[in-house]
């Protein structure tokens, strides 16, 4: 698949990437949408369930999408083997998530059905994803209600026993199920309960503390992993039928997010380096609503759930500059610009254009506190409207880890909010079955590119994550283990041994380095570098800079890193180090994607390309395609891989919140 | 804020640990404490030193990694909060701090203020969970629960998991961890099938494990970030008493 078609024009990147073979969908069914699923479903192979125990799966991470396929694998019967970095699979990130999960229920009769769904997935996508993942993404949503329920999870109800739902940005129904603030909390505690049964059961053999750092390709089919155990440094190998990769987004190559402080894209990085394709990296989601940087020490960035946005009021201050307390401003001195600007969705416009409004609004000196990059988010009339104890009731936590962070009470003052990097949409490349183009190699959840396009809603990772690990995993990996189990591997096949020298070779390198430098250092600087150039705005001129810079800073750090320690115990920094030392290189993949699609599309914003009131300008003849690159080998030009798309549901056109 | 800082250092499981000094004179009151700790390790990275090693993941109160005893309390002095949102401004200039892992037979340390809190898992291991197979589920709405219930259920389903209970209680106990999880699921109409069997299952677990028994000290609430209630321990009680009068027996 690499070799070279064409040299790219100057317009397209100048010479810094080739343009190789297109590449295609080719397991989604050629049925109508609605049928695709049901008939992939019955195409897909069985394995009889006497077999079952004779085929392996690893799976890496223990969040929504890792967590679902292992348990729901290890029901079925399989061999499962998962892995997580942190001390427990009930601590992955998806814990973290706030508002809520989407699901097609119609139990408001609001006019929301399986099709409504999947529309506003694809428009809120800017019409950069795949029609028939969506479509699946829509009608599986019923199934996971159903399943989490089932699991004992409490989400929030009505005084009739029934479930309630409330709305999110960018759509027009309320199909959004929640557990107050800590939707992902309880979903997550509902997987990591089944897989904890099924460890028990002794179909999943749990590998907490152990970190993936290279794959095991075995005559072109992913047959393994290599890991480190991060209690005591052993590098050690686990070989399986296939592997599933659910490791999450890449969010932290920017340093600061809202994502926890362990994730990384390190398992996905060595897969891409391995052969699997890396779809979209540009398309990263800023989140409109968190709590601002407060000095330069700054760790990480806490979200306040999109879900305020339903009773919260986005202002700033008609006058620039204004430094008086927001409560000493005049109604009539404040400006609703979300309101103002989009009167039919108002506050609850989707994530993209909440943040950049929010940014033109503090580019235009009319930003609030500190630096002044922020924006008010007031819940005054809420209160007077619904009383304090009604939205205690429905954002109680939120407030309380607002006022824990920044001191200040959001019932008696308006909360400030900024934009931050919290979700990436692009990730591996995978079919309708979520294979990866390395045979045997699965993708699920957050780590996959497929279902949100260029700008995700809210309320719909989790969803995706759920149905990737319980429903659409299961049986698309079934369907390759009906030719399983393969051709043993043993421990020390060359390529076996390979992955784990090349691993080996790196710890060392880092530890050798003896440099002058932390690992955070380097991590800010690289982050602060692709939040200026390749975050909220990008340009030609500015993501130019970052790929030039970005290479010399690779090679400042690899020279000049210090990690205090050895490989043999348990080492933070060299666990930190290891993760930065793949976001420096993903960093010029996601510069150069950013660079090459001339074009503004949800999340991905390009000041050459905006309408004349400032609103993101696509360009569907030229880049209604997926971006799907293939290592090109060290220190050679990736090789771009298009995916183009059809839409014959949902037609393409200018997204107007207006 | 010029803080000093004493920090329970100890290089793996058999190192003999101790209680070593630092000095920090750049702290902001805005700072987190483990941006705080951040900055120190910084410092000793350069100074080439080992740095402090302290699990942590998400920073913002709900993953359950962080977990450290601040002057004597678990997660600190602030009610409610665990030790990543905790933060510098609850601290004056010139303080000293104690800084220790979480204590306790079944916490074992792994390196400085990290600790191997495996025993919590084999706890829900042992019978946390509805057993229901994926797609096996009945319509969402097929029973409702009542309001009431859903709320107190989610109460208790909040625990983080971080074992600051276990830390804080002079038994060592995970009871309130335990009931936590008996309570959240015992208390829905899903949770019942197996509410008598659950709750004699993980306590028999937990005894088997190397924590202490309860004797209703109520610690283990006081420094609970999520404020788990203490009545979810009468409930596991009330469970295991009823489940064994009616003749449950562990597996």
């Amino acid at each position: 698949m690499s070799e070279l078609q064409q040299e790219p024009t100057a317009t397209q990147g100048e010479g810094r990437y080739v343009v190789g073979d297109p590449i295609a969908d080719t397991r989604a069914p050629d049925s109508p949408i609605g049928d695709r699923w049901a008939d992939r479903k019955f195409s897909a192979r069985l394995v009889n369930p006497a077999n079952r125990r004779k085929m392996s799966v690893i799976v890496v991470g223990t969040g929504l999408a890792g967590g679902a396929a292992a348990a729901t694998l290890g029901e079925a019967g399989y061999h499962v083997k998962s892995f997580c970095f942190q001390d427990s699979p009930r601590r992955a990130h998806s814990i973290a998530a706030q508002g809520g999960i989407n699901a097609a229920k119609n139990y408001r009769y609001d006019g929301d059905s399986v099709h409504r769904l999947f529309y506003d997935t694809v428009k809120g996508g800017d019409f950069r994803s795949r029609e028939s993942n969506v479509h699946r993404l829509a009608e599986v949503s019923l199934n996971i209600i159903d399943q989490c329920v089932a699991q004992g999870v409490p989400f929030a109800r009505e005084y009739s026993g029934l479930l309630d739902t409330r709305s999110f940005g960018g759509t027009q129904v309320s199909r959004t199920f929640y557990a107050r603030g800590q939707t992902g909390q309880q979903l997550l505690l509902g997987a990591y309960q089944a897989l904890e049964r099924q460890i028990a059961a002794g179909t999943v053999e749990m590998h907490p503390r152990t970190e993936m750092l290279d794959l095991i390709v075995v005559d072109g089919k992913a047959r393994g992993i290599v890991t480190r155990n991060l209690f005591n440094g052993q590098i050690e190998t686990h070989l399986a039928d296939a592997v599933i990769l659910c490791s999450g987004g890449y969010g932290n190559v920017y340093y600061l997010s809202t994502n926890a402080k362990g994730s990384n894209v390190t398992a996905a990085w060595r897969a891409h380096k391995r052969g699997a394709l890396f779809a979209n990296p540009c398309y990263t989601q800023i989140h409109p609503t968190c709590i601002p940087v407060s000095g330069e020490y700054q760790s990480k960035l806490t979200l306040m759930s999109e879900s305020l946005r339903n009773d919260g009021r986005v202002w700033v201050p008609k006058e620039r500059g204004d430094d008086r307390p927001p409560n000493d401003i005049p109604e009539d001195e404040r400006d609703y610009y979300l309101e103002r600007q989009y009167p039919a969705f108002g506050n609850l416009v989707p994530r993209d254009i909440a943040s950049r409004a929010a940014k033109n609004m503090c580019d235009a000196e009319h930003g609030v506190g500190p630096g002044g990059l922020g924006v008010y988010l007031d819940f005054s009339d809420a209160i007077e409207r619904l009383g304090r104890p009604a939205v205690e009731a429905k954002y109680g936590n939120l407030f309380e880890m607002y006022q824990r962070i920044t001191g200040d009470d959001p019932y008696e003052v308006p909360m400030r909010i900024y934009p931050a990097i919290h979700y990436t949409m692009g990730g591996l490349w995978v079919d309708y079955d979520l294979r990866s183009t390395i045979p045997g190699l699965f993708v699920g959840g957050e780590a996959n590119f497929s279902d949100h396009g260029a700008n995700r809603l809210g309320a719909s990772a989790l969803m995706q994550g759920l149905s990737d690990g319980y429903f659409v995993l299961p049986t698309t990996v079934a369907d390759y283990l009906a030719d399983a189990p393969f051709e043993a591997v043993p421990d020390d096949h060359p390529d076996v041994v390979e992955a784990v020298e090349a691993t080996r070779e790196r710890i060392d390198k880092l530890l050798s380095a003896n440099g002058h430098r932390t690992v955070d250092s380097f991590h800010r600087e690289l982050g602060q570098l692709v939040w200026d150039q390749c975050g909220m705005a990008r340009s030609k001129e500015g993501l130019e800079k970052a790929l030039d810079r970005i290479p010399s800073l690779r090679e400042e750090f690899w020279r000049d890193v210090k990690i205090v320690g050895t490989g043999d115990g348990f080492n933070q920094s060299l666990e930190k180090a290891g993760r930065v030392a793949d976001f420096m290189e993903l960093a010029e993949l996601m510069c150069m994607d950013a660079l090459h699609r001339e074009e503004s599309c949800g999340g991905h914003f390009r000041v050459e390309h905006q309408t004349e009131d400032g609103e993101a300008q696509r360009d569907d003849e030229n880049f209604s395609y997926v971006a799907a690159w293939e290592y090109g080998g060290d220190n050679q030009r990736p090789v771009l891989h298009k995916e183009d798309l059809d839409f014959s549901y949902v037609h393409p056109s200018q997204r107007s919140y207006k | 804020m010029k803080l000093t800082l004493r920090i329970w250092r100890q290089a793996s499981p058999d190192a003999k640990g101790k209680m070593k000094k630092y000095v920090l004179d750049d702290v902001e009151p805005d700072m987190s404490f483990l941006e705080m700790l951040d900055v120190l390790n910084e410092k000793l990275v350069l100074d080439d030193e080992d740095p402090v090693s302290f699990d942590h993941d998400c920073r913002e109160g709900i993953c359950g990694s962080c977990a450290m005893v601040i002057n004597g309390t678990a997660h600190g002095p602030q009610k409610n909060t665990t030790t990543c949102q905790l933060h510098m401004r609850h601290f004056a200039d010139g303080d000293t701090i104690d800084i220790e892992p979480w204590r306790a037979k079944a916490f074992p340390v792994i390196k400085d203020l990290v600790t191997d809190r495996s025993a919590f898992d084999e706890i829900i291991k042992a019978g946390g969970y509805i057993s229901v197979n994926t797609g096996s589920a009945p319509e969402a709405h097929a029973i409702p629960v009542d309001k009431v219930s859903a709320d107190d259920a989610f109460d208790a389903a909040t625990c983080i998991g971080c074992g600051a209970c276990v830390a804080a209680c002079p038994n060592g106990s995970s009871m309130l961890f335990t009931s936590a999880k008996v309570t959240h699921l015992g208390l829905l109409p899903q949770g019942q099938p197996e509410r008598a069997t659950r709750a004699i299952n993980m306590l028999a677990k937990q005894d088997e494990l190397d924590f202490g028994g309860c004797t209703n000290v109520g610690a283990c609430h006081e420094v609970c970030p999520k404020g788990i209630p203490l009545a979810s321990i009468a409930q596991l009680n009330h469970d295991v008493l009823g489940a064994t009068l009616a003749g449950a027996r562990s597996d």
